[in-house]
């Protein structure tokens, strides 16, 4: 571990190492597989092979009758839920399948090998119906939401776009579109389930154990003081792990059949590929009008996706449209189509990130159609307030970001011109591209402090770290909040025993989370002074914020790509990127690097790469491993340029920092589309930009 | 996951008689590939041999001046074996190209050979696949099939085979070593691996009990300037969606002899004898390097998803030649 310095005041803002770090490499922080458990049993799930219909019939004595059986639990068996109104999590209930992969029943076995062979001795005959799994964009079953995710307005219309857009000098008018993705954080989703005397532990890989439990509860109709989920250590989410998925009932359900013996179930990855939510494609319309000096006049953003029949989940994608850009006009609308498929969940910056691809891809054409450099039209197009709500920003740096980094890239001597420059047989281009990030403050979080004597104080808060560094950064808030260096912080998260914690989702879980513990360290003081007894303890509320109601909030960034694409053969490789942000005040420097670089790989990653194929025959992702269902490697990530603005926003909460867990993606990949456009003059608008797309 | 039983034979011929006996058993030599699909349900055989410590693993001087490779010799050692290095380097190139540093320590050269296809349809146990389950159908031909075959596939299978090594070897006019129930043969390598047909179920020519024990490299001065091209859409750890091998001899200024091999076009590595017949007595310019690739490339037959392979073909072939004739 690095030194650190021990006068106190100063934690916010170290670089410091990851103090989990050690346990991590060794090998002896416990994921949720591995936490120690007396006897357990293990779980493979019987998936659907239909995508829609009925179970008429299963039969699993070959199973039954393999030595190590435990029991097959399927709806002819399963307990029954006591609410059902969740339909993704209501499963072995009816005979009724929803989505190819959906769980029809699971083997629970003495190992896992005798769990997986059994399950796949297990027949099962079907009433097969007709489905539909591919979102098309002629559909005409199309339906406008009630509203979308994270409850932004599904519509919304200022000013006459129409009117707008006919009068104005120039225009464009393009379809982008970005295609299936699965999260796919390398520990896959895992539970270890134990029923005892009616009390349920899970031992849980999640982005919010208070979530969970709280979901679990209601589903199997519990106290919630009955359900204990732990999750000290999380192998990522991005988002997947936020909501709780099928998969943690099954695993609960069939525990509860054999009450006593903890039940493991952990997916294998062709199994992420269903059921643990995805980004739902886009097909996304963008008009833009400008005036003769390429002011906006007019923006319309219109986005059609899917979503699941049993359940909606509409994402936000056009909602960066409404507020990033100056226009006299806008309009932004979403449609889905509910389809046989499982159901569509967040995914790292779900709305922004395949949202500002579109926008961001769109500006670049547009600054180009009106012969302006992509940052000055970026500029040109700053916005005084924010055009959703009306309010001025808290703070707003882009314009800042894109200066830096056109300083730190070397963007200033750019010839605009497309397919101009060759290096041997490497066609190069640079692109740039804007990105934002609402700051979102999830209600409810609390935080205990409670002196434990010899100076140290226990910091207690169910928080989830899913691998972002919160063990460490919440170490260093708290050390700033109480008064004393981090050494003298005991920090318990990542268990329902400890007080409520909102689920690490929309880059919202330090700020919130750090609120709750300056508010706890400000209470305690004012009750205990500063020479506290031991056991003084108390325990607060991550407060209101007023300046909410002053202020609209968002962090901003800019990024800039270098893209080389083989004249041969069409691969495209990108040697270096550079991400700017401005985004409040960094509480750990070396945590925040790993979480823009994370983000932009992301972004690199869904530009060229990442690609679920949905197989409408069949229903169901075909390339669902890690063989077919690329990421990038170690070798596709060149250099990464990161830094940031000195950022004071005295508004958004006491650490003056905005949440960058997600900012990192928003955007990334249309600096990636446009730069492979100014190094091959072949704009590719549908994700992701293959060799086969370019190849002409 | 079927359970099997595992023995590790004493010697080759006891590995061969030991799958005789076994009608479901298979020869375990890395298990790269194997264990991936017997978790997946696609190989379930009843027994496991290994033959890992059976036959070479290493790199010898056959008396011809060519090279012979043990079966067991695994894939990364291969790679950086000198010999290989300098008289065939497109076989480095290859290796090295393909999978990952871990894979190719734990891969063989003979298990390299007998890879199976990446046809995701035919990894995946709930849908139709001829090669795994004869006569239930292709799901590949109408459905997606961007990684698939453009020569010499059937209405019964567009599997493509993955090896990068094997196509390099092709080029490299390659001989495979076998031992089976009646001894040893030893064949062109061309002689291997098969187009699907109407057995798609059968990737090689190989009867059950034969065991590769070890592949020879003729000795070949052309091959000294020969190289080794994939495409494919990530930097490392990708199979190909094209890739090409070839070696090239310049006189003059004209093409005295050339090889050429494709990868990820078609069932099996693809040698592209009508180019190659096209070149020689040529002059070695990128207008016969290209007109010659479309020799070869005039019979295929894209896929919904795969056109671009026909010209990916064609402009690496031109342009690994075109290297070649530059590096000399």
């Amino acid at each position: 571990m690095s030194t650190t310095t021990r006068t106190t005041g100063g934690a916010i803002g170290a670089s410091l190492d990851r103090i989990d770090g050690p346990q991590k490499v060794t090998g002896t922080a416990p994921y949720a597989y591995e936490h120690h458990v007396d006897n357990p049993l293990y779980l493979f799930p019987i998936r659907s092979e239909i995508a829609r219909g009925r179970v008429t019939g299963i039969d699993a004595s070959a199973a039954e009758a393999l030595p190590g059986m435990v029991t097959v639990i399927t709806h002819e068996n399963a307990p029954q839920l006591a609410d059902t109104s969740d339909r993704e999590l209501a499963i072995l209930q009816s005979d009724e399948v929803a989505f190819r992969g959906q769980y029809i029943g699971a083997v629970i076995a003495e190992t896992f090998e005798v769990a997986r062979h059994a399950a796949g001795l297990v027949e099962v005959s079907y009433d097969e119906e007709p489905h539909e799994a591919e979102l098309r964009e002629n559909d005409s079953d199309l339906y406008t939401p009630e509203q979308l995710n994270a409850g932004f307005p599904t519509d919304t219309e200022e000013g006459d776009v129409d009117e707008a857009f006919s009068s104005a000098a120039v225009t464009l008018d393009e379809r982008y579109t970005t295609p299936m993705e699965h999260n796919n954080p390398m520990e896959p989703h895992t539970t270890i389930a134990l029923w005892e005397t009616g009390n349920l532990t899970l031992y849980e890989s999640t982005q919010g154990a208070h979530p969970v439990q709280r979901t679990v509860a209601q589903v199997f109709g519990l106290d919630r003081n009955r359900v204990r989920v732990v999750a000290p250590y999380v192998g990522g989410g991005f988002g997947s792990k936020g909501l709780p998925h099928a998969n943690t009932i099954l695993a609960a359900l069939a525990a509860r059949m054999i009450e006593g013996r903890p039940v493991k179930f952990a997916l294998t990855r062709q199994q992420m590929f269903t059921g643990v939510g995805y980004r739902t494609p886009t097909i996304q319309r963008i008009q833009l009008g400008a005036d003769e000096e390429g002011h906006l006049t007019a923006i319309d953003h219109d986005v059609i996706e899917q979503t699941s029949k049993i359940k909606e989940f509409a994402e936000q994608t056009a909602v960066a449209t409404r507020s990033l850009y100056a226009t006299q006009s806008r309009r932004t609308t979403h449609r889905l189509a509910a389809l046989d498929v499982p159901v569509p969940s967040w995914m790292r910056a779900p709305g922004e990130a395949p949202g500002m691809y579109a926008l961001e891809a769109a500006m670049d054409e547009m600054a180009i159609a009106c012969n302006l450099d992509p940052i000055e039209f970026r500029i040109r197009n700053e916005p005084e307030i924010d055009a959703e709500t009306g309010l001025p920003y808290s703070s707003r740096n882009l314009v800042a970001c894109l200066r830096e980094g056109a300083k730190r890239f070397g963007w200033k001597d750019r010839d605009p011109s497309p397919r101009a420059r060759q290096e041997g047989r490497w066609l190069v281009g640079t692109g740039v591209a804007s990105s934002t990030y609402p700051v979102f403050r999830l209600p409810g979080s609390r935080a205990t402090i409670r002196y434990e004597g010899d100076g140290r104080y226990a910091v207690e808060i169910g928080a989830a770290d899913i691998g972002t560094g919160a063990w460490t950064a919440l170490i260093q808030i708290s050390a700033d909040a109480i008064g004393v260096s981090i050494e003298d912080i005991n920090l318990r998260i990542g268990d329902t025993t400890f007080p409520f914690a909102s689920v690490a989702g929309g880059s919202s879980g330090i700020t919130v989370w750090g609120s709750a513990i300056f508010e706890a360290a400000r209470v305690f003081r004012e009750r205990h002074g500063e020479n506290p007894s031991e056991g003084d303890e108390v325990q607060a509320r991550t407060p209101d914020n007023p300046e909410t109601e002053n202020y609209a909030m968002h962090a901003f960034g800019a990024y800039f790509v270098e893209a080389r694409v083989d004249v041969d053969t069409c691969e495209v490789r990108v040697p270096r990127m550079a991400g700017v942000f401005a985004v409040g005040r960094i509480i750990n420097a070396k945590t925040a690097r790993s979480q823009f670089i994370g983000g932009m790989t992301m972004g690199l990653s869904m530009a060229l790469h990442e690609e679920s194929l949905v197989d409408g025959r069949f229903g169901h992702v075909v390339n669902h491993d890690f063989a077919e269902y690329h990421i990038p490697t170690n070798a596709d990530v060149g250099t990464m340029d990161i830094s940031w603005i000195d950022e004071d926003d005295p508004y958004v909460n006491p650490m003056g920092s905005k949440g960058i867990g997600e900012i990192g993606i928003v955007g990334s990949a249309a600096a990636v589309a446009n730069a492979v456009h100014h190094a091959t003059g072949v704009r590719v608008r549908d994700l992701p930009i293959t060799p086969d797309k370019l190849l002409r | 996951m079927k359970p099997y039983s595992y023995q590790r034979a004493e010697d080759v011929d006891g590995a061969v008689a030991a799958l005789v006996e076994q009608p479901n058993a298979k020869f375990l030599a890395g298990g790269t590939n194997l264990v991936d699909l017997m978790k997946l349900g696609v190989e379930e055989p009843d027994a496991l041999v290994d033959v890992r410590r059976l036959t070479s693993d290493h790199v010898e001087d056959l008396d011809d001046g060519g090279l012979r490779i043990g079966a067991a010799v695994p894939n990364s050692v291969l790679a950086a074996d000198r010999k290989i290095r300098t008289r065939y380097p497109a076989l480095s190139q290859a290796l090295l190209a393909g999978a990952s540093g871990q894979l190719r320590n734990l891969a063989t050269t003979g298990g390299n050979l007998l890879q199976r296809t990446r046809c995701v349809y035919w990894q995946d146990v709930t849908t139709p696949c001829n090669k795994r389950e004869p006569g239930s159908g292709c799901s590949a031909i109408e459905g997606h099939n961007k990684n698939h075959a453009i020569l010499g596939a059937s209405e019964h299978c567009v599997a493509t085979h993955p090896s990068d090594m094997a196509v390099a070897m092709y080029a490299l006019d390659a001989f495979v070593v076998v031992h089976g129930p009646d001894g040893e043969r030893r064949f062109p390598i061309e002689e291997l691996h098969r187009l699907p047909g109407d057995e798609p179920q059968r990737d090689t020519t190989l009867e059950h009990g034969e065991l590769i024990t070890a592949v020879d490299l003729p000795p070949l001065d052309l091959a000294a300037n020969s190289k080794y091209r994939k495409v494919r859409e990530r930097a490392s750890y990708a199979f190909a969606l094209v890739s090409v091998a070839a070696a090239l001899d310049v006189e003059d200024g004209v093409v005295r002899d050339v090889r050429i091999a494709l990868g990820g076009v078609a069932h099996k590595p693809w040698r592209a004898t009508k180019a190659e017949e096209a070149l020689r007595g040529e002059p070695a310019n990128e207008a016969n390097f290209h007109a010659a690739a479309d020799i070869e490339l005039e019979d295929a037959q894209p896929l919904r998803d795969n056109a671009f392979k026909i010209p990916l073909a064609r402009n690496i072939i031109a342009r690994t030649l075109l290297d070649l004739s530059e590096e000399r």
